[in-house]
């Protein structure tokens, strides 16, 4: 195929909810998600890290689901409801997630951090009371080079316990 | 001197010692950082490189004509037209006599010299275009013959990558102390091992990334740079560029990750800058990670011959060894790439009181990814190979690997002390850090387990790693050499009129907490709550001019430059209380923001108050008074050449005999950083860098083959450390201050990734001991660990 063909690929229109704000765009079909995400809305608090599905610091929530921002294009997110980490901290459900990463210092750069709490929102909805190992693994497709993870596991370890109590008393 | 008789431990409502969280951290969890790639500027324009295809290749010439036609493409641009704008440059310093290397340029001339070289530059108005036109470049190139292997580059038989230099040696160090071959002789055992650091790099999950934004219309330069160092940045782009430094501005926000990767002087960034130069628009570059993987630096790649003599009493009598180590193709500006191998020659064998050391290492070109400094620089090999040693030593003469610890290490009253390569130590903990640690991991307990579990069949081993680090570099690591690399710092501290105070510092923070480490600092030294406190890094023409972050220098120099400025302040802040309250300053101080009488701590004045008085109504203060409410103090160790830290590691692991997989059970760690500012900070400084070490001990590994190709430059082909696979690893710490400043605090980065390879290293020999093999080689892959067992 030539340059001029490839470049001059039509636009699709996409309809999409972000963050609870319904969404129409114009997109070229090789557009990932993250860079959508990133470029044309501006929530650049997910990052792009390897652009080939490893790493996890683009994963963000599509219809409530933990996904890789980079593998997935932004014409399949048409009809999603995307929740980025900016959504996230607006509604106020993960900040309890959010301060125990902030005391227990479990980020360092913070390039990493946006996808990780994605994974970790998951994990918690879906193993409320998740073992250390359990937590390890749940992450382990989330890269992080400054912790080594130990703070991270902390930090969710706390929140499960402290979820589980106010469930208690509630 | 009202503080003159408290130490900072003593003032009241001290952050010194406190593990405080980051005030910057809160933002980095919402999403609110600003990493390069999130900076936007009017009228971006972004670059893409082709990149040679071959390890060593002429360029006979380009086609343009499609690429340029392409959509979107605003230049498509050659290394000899940059070369126009952007002078080449040379890696080498003075203090490393013979030392040699060749020029290079932003973009290749006529030569590509790795797998992975700029040779062509693609300017469009966004990253997809630029690549799209990239893919049209047809690059004439001729394949040139390739030296990729490190122990046959100096063969005459190899070609010489740069004909003119003579050979592919970049430097050689020799060192004999003492009389080696006498204590070789008498020796009850000499044990002798040929050791293999494979070559890794630092994997910052932030890529590489610099925005470049030439303003013609006041001919100035603004660069937004993921990096470590911004005013050596300054000077390098000035002074290669052509331009006035007051006209380039070097702004480092948001870091991720920087590990070393980030402090070095990259052709692609310094393209980016040339091309905004050249095109007067701003310029983007982000690597994506499959650059990232054969441009940015790479470490280590050492293979270490060494044999030790140990009399039958356990004491270490004499060291030999022999580094050889592969650097790519030109040494690396402007810190070289002689500097890790010649760590490796000043720091082995330096736990012990050994005074008989001969050592030569030798520095090879070759053709692969440019090697330098990266976190723990030399430590690593250093580490393994004196503890591989030492343990060998232990087994020959049936002594358990902790006594023959205790019986070499340099005593902790033995101090200041030399060890036998030269290096100077002012104050060490081996003793202490020693029995700390064994009694942390319950040593004995552990060696019980490993035997009872042995006669079930289970491998499981434990290994120690004694280490020294280097810390708070004076000007003997660089500037010396005729590097413009600071090793001073400064910081600048302001009252504002409602009491808050305003720092600006020339340490930067990639997330080792550096901004909140001055806060602490400041906020203790003024006397006023942390929140008051506003720390600025990170931007040339704001912070006073300093090195920036590597070496763990930030809290140890940064830390001490935050705490005289801080102790300034204050005496200022109380002499203009003084005046208004008609007190003797020295009866004064500054608690919580409030001037109290130090006595009884009876609130005189708020801060507030006083800068209303100083700011707006000075007229009321008599005309003698004039209120210096910003002050500038700088610091750089001057009495030692580093501050040596010291401390230790042990790993406990099970190794599946059948698979070769290793499983890591725990890790500790005993260091000694001096004063510990924040303890939090300290102990996660340490984890992070242990896991790092682990990840060079087990999994990372940058693999070529004979033609100097990167077989696994991806991020599934590159194996790091995972959560799954990292233990829970306890820190602890042993507090020897150092007497060079006030604060006592040394540097923590690095102490994790020095010890961490060794420990694990030696612990898989412990476990296969019973096995008679052993491994001698990082990353110890199971493949490793199943050829060592003969299975394959």
């Amino acid at each position: 195929m030539s340059a001029t063909a490839r470049i001059s690929s039509p636009l699709h229109t996409i309809a999409l909810n972000v963050n609870g704000t319904a969404v129409t765009s114009h997109v070229k079909a090789r557009v990932h998600l993250i860079d959508y995400l990133r470029e044309d809305l501006q929530l650049n608090g997910s990052h792009v890290g390897c652009e080939h599905g490893v790493c996890g610091a683009c994963t963000v929530r599509v219809d409530g689901v933990a996904v890789r921002g980079c593998l997935m294009l932004a014409v399949q997110a048409d009809g999603c409801h995307v929740e980025t980490i900016e959504g996230l901290t607006e509604g106020g459900t993960i900040s309890d997630l959010q301060e125990a990463f902030v005391s227990r210092n479990s980020l360092q750069c913070g390039f990493c951090t946006a996808g990780m709490l994605v994974t970790c929102t998951e994990l918690l909805e879906t193993n409320p009371q998740p073992s250390r190992e359990e937590i390890r693994a749940a992450i382990s497709g989330n890269y992080c080079r400054c912790t080594g993870y130990q703070a991270i596991v902390d930090a969710v370890d706390r929140v499960a316990r402290e979820r589980k109590a106010k469930r208690g008393v509630s | 001197m009202t503080d003159s008789a408290l130490s900072f431990l003593d003032r009241p409502n001290s952050y010194i010692g406190r593990s405080v969280p980051r005030p910057n951290a809160r933002r980095l969890v919402q999403g609110r950082g600003i990493y390069v790639d999130d900076v936007m500027v009017p009228r971006l324009l972004h670059v893409a490189f082709l990149r040679s295809p071959y390890a060593h290749a002429r360029i006979l010439g380009f086609d343009l004509t499609d690429a340029k036609a392409a959509a979107g493409v605003m230049a498509v641009v050659t290394g000899a037209e940059l070369a126009t704008i952007c002078t080449p440059w040379v890696g080498v310093l003075g203090h490393f006599k013979g030392l040699k290397s060749a020029p290079q340029h932003a973009i290749a001339v006529d030569r590509a010299c790795w797998v992975g070289e700029a040779i062509c530059a693609v300017v469009a108005t966004t990253r997809a275009e630029a690549e799209d036109a990239v893919a049209l470049i047809e690059a004439r190139l001729e394949s040139l013959p390739v030296t990729a292997i490190s122990e046959t580059a100096l063969d005459a038989a190899t070609p010489v990558i740069h004909p003119f230099l003579g050979d592919n040696l970049a430097f050689e160090r020799v060192l004999d102390v003492g009389d080696v071959d006498s204590a070789f002789r008498e020796a009850a055992a000499v044990v002798e091992e040929t050791f293999h650091i494979g070559r890794h790099t630092g994997v910052t999950l932030e890529p590489r990334s610099i925005l470049a934004d030439w303003n013609d219309s006041e001919g100035k330069m603004t660069i937004h740079h993921s990096f470590q160092a911004p005013h050596m940045m300054q000077d390098i782009v000035s002074r290669h560029l052509g331009l006035a430094e007051s006209d380039v501005r070097v702004i480092c926000k948001d870091v991720g990750g920087s590990f070393g990767i980030k402090v070095h002087i990259y052709p692609d960034e310094m393209a980016t800058v040339a091309l905004s130069r050249m095109l007067k628009r701003p310029v983007k570059f982000v690597a994506d990670r499959l650059e990232s993987f054969v441009t940015d630096i790479h470490a280590r790649d050492h293979r270490v011959h060494a044999k030790m003599a140990v009399t039958s009493d356990g004491t270490i009598t004499a060291i030999e060894m022999d580094d050889l180590t592969g650097i790519g193709p030109y040494s690396v500006y402007p810190r070289t790439s002689a500097v890790e191998a010649n760590q490796v020659v000043n720091l082995t064998g330096g736990p012990y009181r050994h005074q008989n050391y001969r050592a030569r290492a030798r520095v090879v070109f070759q053709n692969k990814t440019p090697m330098c400094q990266y976190r723990a620089v030399g430590h690593p090999i250093a580490v393994m190979v004196t503890e591989g040693l030492v343990d060998l030593a232990a087994a020959a003469i049936k002594m358990d690997p902790a006594e023959i610890r205790r019986r070499n290490v340099i005593r902790d009253d033995a101090h200041p002390s030399v060890a036998a390569s030269g290096i100077r130590f002012e104050k060490l903990s081996h003793q202490q850090s020693l029995e700390k640690l064994l009694s942390m991991m319950d040593y004995h307990g552990l060696r019980r387990e490993q035997a009872e579990l042995r006669e079930k069949g289970i491998y499981r081993g434990i290994g120690l790693a004694t280490f020294i680090e280097i810390t708070n570099p004076s000007a003997a690591f660089y500037g010396v050499g005729g590097a413009r690399i600071s090793a001073q710092d400064g910081c600048t501290l302001r009252l504002n009129p409602q009491g808050g105070v305003v720092a600006s510092i020339g340490v930067t923070e990639q997330g080792q907490g550096t901004e909140s480490i001055i806060a602490q600092v400041v906020a203790t030294a003024v006397g006023v709550p942390m929140a008051d406190v506003r720390v600025i890094t990170g931007d040339t023409d704001t912070t006073p001019y300093g090195g920036g972050t590597w070496a763990c220098r930030a809290a140890g120099i940064g830390g001490e430059a935050a705490w005289q400025s801080g102790k300034a302040l204050r005496e200022n802040i109380l002499e203009v209380a003084g005046t208004i309250l008609q007190a003797e300053p020295s009866l004064l101080d500054i608690r919580k923001g409030q001037i109290v009488d130090s006595a009884t701590g009876l609130e005189r004045m708020t801060l507030a108050e006083l800068g209303r008085i100083a700011y707006f109504r000075p007229d009321t203060l008599p005309a003698d008074m004039k209120p210096e409410l910003v002050v500038t103090r700088h610091y750089v160790p001057k009495d030692y050449p580093f501050a040596f830290t010291n401390g230790i590691q042990a790993s406990y692991l099970e190794v599946d005999t059948q698979t070769g997989f290793v499983t890591l059970l725990k890790h500790w760690c005993v260091e000694d950083c001096g004063t510990v500012l924040n303890p939090q900070l300290v102990d996660e400084q340490v984890r992070g860098g242990i896991v790092q070490g682990i990840g060079a001990a087990l999994f990372e590994e940058c693999r070529y083959d004979a033609e100097g190709q990167m077989l696994n430059g991806n991020m599934a082909d590159y194996l790091v450390p995972m959560a799954a696979e990292m233990p829970d690893i306890d820190v602890a710490h042993v507090v020897t201050p150092t007497a060079s400043s006030e604060l006592g605090a040394k540097g923590a980065g690095e102490a994790g990734t020095a010890g961490a390879p060794a420990a694990v290293i030696n612990a898989i020999n412990d476990a296969l001991a019973p096995l008679k093999t052993r491994v001698n080689r990082q990353p110890a892959t199971p493949q490793v660990i199943l050829q060592a067992l003969g299975y394959i």
